[in-house]
C-alpha cells in the first residue's frame, strides 16, 4: 500500500502548478486551524474606527463597523473550508452510493435513481441552495446540507458511469464465480476501481462548495453567529467605491483558495488517470 | 450412479433489440466425478453461455435461463437460494476464464485475491489464508511464491496470471472446475504448461473438469468425452477417441478437417464455408444445413433430433454415420 502512495506522489509531483497550489492550500489550512490561536482578535468586536485602510494595528484595515478584517479572514477560513469540505464529503458519499447502486444493478432501480437525480439537475443549483437555506433558516448545518444537496447529482452520474463500465468486466464475473455477494463486489471490488475519477470530481467540488457558500453569505444567507468570506464581501459592498479593499481582500482570498483547490484537483486527475499511468 | 453434474434441457435466452434469441437451446449432458468433458464449438455456438449458466452468471439485464435443470451434487442450482448458491460458487465449483488479465482485480495483490476466497468460504484468518495462498501458488508452480503473492496482477505474465486464477479456483478444493477457454489468451508454449497443470491438479484433487474450448488439440489431450455444440444446440456427443476417429456429424467432420486433423502434404487449409447463423435468424431445418456438404432436402425443412450413433454416442443429423456395432 505504501508503495502505491509513493508511486502516486511521484506522479503528482510532476505537475508543478499542483504542487505549488498544494503548498498554498496547506498554508490556508494551517491559518484556519491555528490562526485564531495566534491572532486573537475577535472578528465580531468593534476594535477601532470603521473603514480604516490597512495599518500597523489593523494589517488589513477595518470594515464598516470597525471590525478587524484580518481576524475576519482567519475565522472565515475555518467556516469556508469546513463547509466546503463537509458538504463535498457528504455529497460524494451519497452520490457514490446512489451511482453505485444504479450502475451496478441497472434496470428499474437505475431508472428510478437516475430520474431522481435528473430532477435535481434540472433546477439551477444556486437557486435551489438559496431556497433550501431560506426555508430552513441559515445556520452552518443548513448551509452545509443545502450545498451537499445541490452537489451530489453530478457525483452520482459519474459513479454510475464508472460502475456500468466496470460491472461487466471479467474480474467482476470472476468474483461472482467465487461466491462473493453483490454488496462485497460493489464496495470492495468495484469501488477501488471506480473511485479515482470520483476523487478528482470531489476535490473540485470543494472549490465549488466554497464559492456557493460565499454566494449564499453574500446574499445574507449565512449563519449569523459565524463570520465567513462571502459575508465580508457583502459587508464591504456598500462602500466599494471608497474602500475597495474591504471587498477585494476576502474576494482575492476566495479566488486564491478556489484556484489552488482546482489546481490540486487537476494534479490528482493527472496522477490518478489510468491513461496517463504509463511509466 | 448419479452424475456429479447433470444438465437437463437447459435453455438460455437473451433479449435484444431484435427480439428474444436463444443462445442455448435444450442442452443436456452429464459429467461424472473425476471426468473431463469438453464442450467444443465455434464462436457463437453457445458453449461459453452454457458454462456461465451453470453458475447462474448470465447477466441479469439482458439474458435469462428460460428453462431446464442443472443438478449438481444432488441439488438444482437453478432453484437454489442466493446464499446457498454463493456457497457453491468458488467452494464446490471453481471457474477460470479466458483472459486472466481481465479476470483479476487490478487494485489488489495476488495474495489478497486468493485469501479473499479462503476467508469467505472457509472462515480462515487472514494470516492462515495468506500462508495457504503461498502453498497454492507453489502448487500451481509459480516461482518464488513468497514474493509473488505481494505483487499486483499487472506485474505478472499471462501464464502466471492464469496460474493465479487456477490457484484461486482450486483454493477450496472444488469437485468441479469449469475452464472457459483457459488457454486462448496465452502463448502457445505456455498453453501446454497450463493444460498439463490442470490435468495434474485434476488427478490430485479428484475433481471433474468442464473444458470449454474451440481448440480440438486441447480436447484430444485433455478430455475423455466431448460435446459438440452448434448454434446453441448439442449436435454430437461421444467419447473423445472414437469421436475424433469416426465423427458422426458433418459439422464435427468439418471442425476436424479445419483443425488439420487429417494430415496431408501441401493441401490447402480446409475451412467450413460460411459462419454460424445469428440466433435471431435461424434456418428452418437443421441449423448447419446451409453450410453442410452432406445436406439433403429433408435437412432444410425439418430439424433432426439427437439419436444414437453408437455406444455412448449420439448425434443430431439425418445423414449421421453410425458406428458399426
Amino acid at each position: 500500500m505504501s508503495s502505491s502512495l509513493v508511486d502516486f506522489w511521484r506522479k503528482f509531483r510532476r505537475n508543478r502548478a499542483a504542487v505549488a497550489a498544494l503548498f498554498v492550500l496547506a498554508l490556508i489550512v494551517l491559518a484556519a486551524a491555528f490562526g485564531p490561536l495566534l491572532y486573537t482578535a475577535d472578528p465580531f468586536d468593534m476594535l477601532g474606527r470603521p473603514t480604516q485602510p490597512p495599518s500597523q494595528r489593523f494589517p488589513l484595515g477595518t470594515d464598516v463597523s470597525g471590525r478587524d478584517i484580518l481576524a475576519g479572514l482567519i475565522h472565515g477560513a475555518r467556516v469556508s473550508l469546513l463547509i466546503g469540505i463537509v458538504a463535498s464529503l457528504a455529497a460524494t458519499l451519497f452520490g457514490v452510493l446512489v451511482g453505485a447502486a444504479a450502475g451496478y444493478y441497472g434496470g428499474a432501480l437505475d431508472n428510478l435513481l437516475m430520474r431522481g437525480t435528473d430532477f435535481f439537475l434540472t433546477i439551477p443549483s444556486f437557486v435551489l441552495a438559496v431556497v433550501l437555506v431560506a426555508i430552513f433558516s441559515p445556520s452552518i448545518v443548513s448551509v452545509t446540507a443545502a450545498i451537499a444537496i445541490v452537489s451530489w447529482p453530478s457525483v452520482a452520474r459519474l459513479a454510475r458511469a464508472e460502475f456500468i463500465a466496470q460491472r461487466d468486466r471479467d474480474y467482476v464475473q470472476a468474483c461472482r464465480a467465487l461466491g462473493m455477494s453483490n454488496l462485497d463486489i460493489i464496495l470492495r471490488q468495484i469501488m477501488p476501481n471506480a473511485l479515482p475519477p470520483v476523487i478528482v470530481v470531489a476535490s473540485l467540488m470543494v472549490a465549488t462548495a466554497i464559492l456557493t457558500e460565499s454566494g449564499l453569505s453574500f446574499l445574507g444567507l449565512s449563519d449569523p453567529n459565524v463570520i465567513s468570506w462571502g459575508y465580508m464581501i457583502g459587508v464591504g459592498r456598500t462602500v466599494l467605491r471608497v474602500a475597495w479593499w474591504m471587498s477585494a481582500i476576502p474576494g482575492v482570498t476566495i479566488l486564491v483558495t478556489v484556484l489552488c483547490i482546482n489546481l490540486v484537483g487537476e494534479g490528482l486527475s493527472d496522477a490518478l488517470n489510468p491513461r496517463l499511468q504509463q511509466r | 450412479m448419479s452424475a456429479l453434474l447433470a444438465i437437463e434441457n437447459l435453455t438460455v435466452e437473451f433479449t435484444t433489440t431484435r427480439g428474444t434469441v436463444r443462445a442455448v437451446e435444450g442442452l443436456s449432458f452429464r459429467l461424472e466425478r473425476g471426468e473431463t468433458l469438453a464442450i467444443v464449438g465455434e464462436s457463437g455456438s453457445g458453449k461459453s453461455t452454457a458454462a456461465l449458466a451453470i453458475l447462474r452468471l448470465i447477466a441479469a439485464g439482458s439474458g435469462r435461463i428460460a428453462g431446464g435443470r442443472i443438478l449438481f451434487e444432488g441439488s438444482d442450482l437453478l432453484t437454489l437460494a442466493d446464499d446457498r448458491l454463493r456457497a457453491v460458487r468458488g467452494a464446490r465449483i471453481g471457474m477460470i476464464f479466458q483472459d486472466p488479465m481481465m479476470a483479476l482485480n487490478p487494485v489488489y495483490t495476488v495474495g489478497d485475491q486468493i485469501a479473499e476466497t479462503l476467508i469467505a468460504h472457509q472462515g480462515m484468518s487472514r494470516r492462515a489464508a495468506r500462508q495457504r495462498g503461498v502453498e497454492l501458488l507453489r502448487r500451481v508452480r509459480v516461482p518464488a511464491p513468497e514474493r509473488r503473492i505481494a505483487e499486483y496482477p499487472h506485474n505478472l505474465s499471462g501464464g502466471m496470471r492464469q496460474r493465479v486464477m487456477i490457484a484461486m479456483a482450486l483454493a477450496c478444493r472444488p469437485s468441479l472446475l469449469i475452464a472457459d477457454e483457459p488457454t486462448t489468451a496465452l502463448d502457445v508454449t505456455v498453453q501446454a504448461q497450463v493444460l498439463s497443470l490442470i490435468d495434474e491438479l485434476k488427478a490430485e484433487f479428484g475433481m471433474a473438469v468442464l473444458l470449454i474450448t474451440h481448440d480440438l488439440g486441447v480436447v484430444w489431450e485433455m478430455a475423455q468425452r466431448v460435446v459438440v455444440m452448434y448454434a446453441g444446440r448439442k449436435v454430437e456427443e461421444g467419447p473423445s477417441g472414437r469421436l475424433f476417429t469416426r465423427p458422426a456429424h458433418p459439422y464435427t467432420r468439418g471442425l476436424l478437417r479445419a483443425a488439420k486433423w487429417e494430415e496431408g502434404e501441401g493441401r490447402r487449409l480446409s475451412e467450413i464455408p460460411g459462419t454460424v447463423p445469428s440466433p435471431s435468424d435461424m434456418p428452418a431445418g437443421c441449423a448447419f444445413a446451409p453450410r453442410c456438404d452432406a445436406a439433403v432436402s429433408r435437412c432444410r425443412g425439418e430439424r433432426p433430433a439427437l439419436g444414437r450413433v453408437g455406444a455412448q454416442r449420439e448425434a443430431a443429423c439425418f445423414v449421421a454415420e453410425s458406428e458399426p456395432a
